[in-house]
């Protein structure tokens, strides 16, 4: 899973039926040092993240449908923790 | 998952069994603000996206799960057409 902010949302209209009903954030994932690093990502949220979240994301399909179940279809990210406090000492 | 840019087409006539029937299009993995931000590459349109339009991709093997029934051999499918990208209050 990786750290990130949540940019904001993103909004479509006409999209594959796996993705009817689910609000999509964009992610920008974040390094160690809490900035950004690496591509934003598009990631289904399943915790009511708002923008602005420092959230965790999972990015890899067989987690996805563990979560949302084997008729997942083409679903690679979810947004499945909105992260309190990191401590790295 | 990520945002891109429809920037062209691909015509196969020749290609894998299964992938018959569905449009190829040429995108360009764009960031927030529409900037290019990564390698243009060839997806599977599974939401009939036009030149220009802004979508969201699938990659890997959940990209073929886009193209169902049959398991074909694609590794970024078009599964969405954007119409906002709401960030830190500007809507683009």
């Amino acid at each position: 899973m990786r750290l990130a902010r949540v940019r904001g949302t993103v909004v479509a209209t006409i999209k594959h039926p796996a993705y009817e009903g689910r609000t999509l954030l964009l992610c920008q994932p974040l390094g160690p040092d809490g900035r950004p690093k690496g591509d934003q990502v598009v990631a289904v949220d399943r915790v009511q993240a708002g923008e602005g979240d420092l959230v965790l994301i999972l990015t890899e399909g067989n987690g996805v449908r563990q979560l949302v179940g084997p008729q997942a279809g083409p679903i690679r990210s979810l947004v499945v923790g909105i992260v309190d406090e990191v401590d790295l000492p | 998952m990520y945002l891109g840019r429809v920037i062209g087409t691909c015509v196969a006539t020749v290609k894998y069994t299964g992938l018959e029937g569905y449009r190829l299009l040429v995108v360009e993995p764009v960031g927030e603000d529409g900037a290019p931000c990564g390698e243009p590459h060839v997806a599977v349109d599974a939401t009939q996206a036009g030149p220009g339009e802004l979508v969201f991709l699938v990659g890997s093997r959940e990209a073929a799960l886009a193209c169902e029934p049959t398991f074909v051999p694609v590794d970024a499918a078009i599964v969405g057409i954007v119409d906002a990208v709401t960030v830190a209050g500007s809507p683009s």
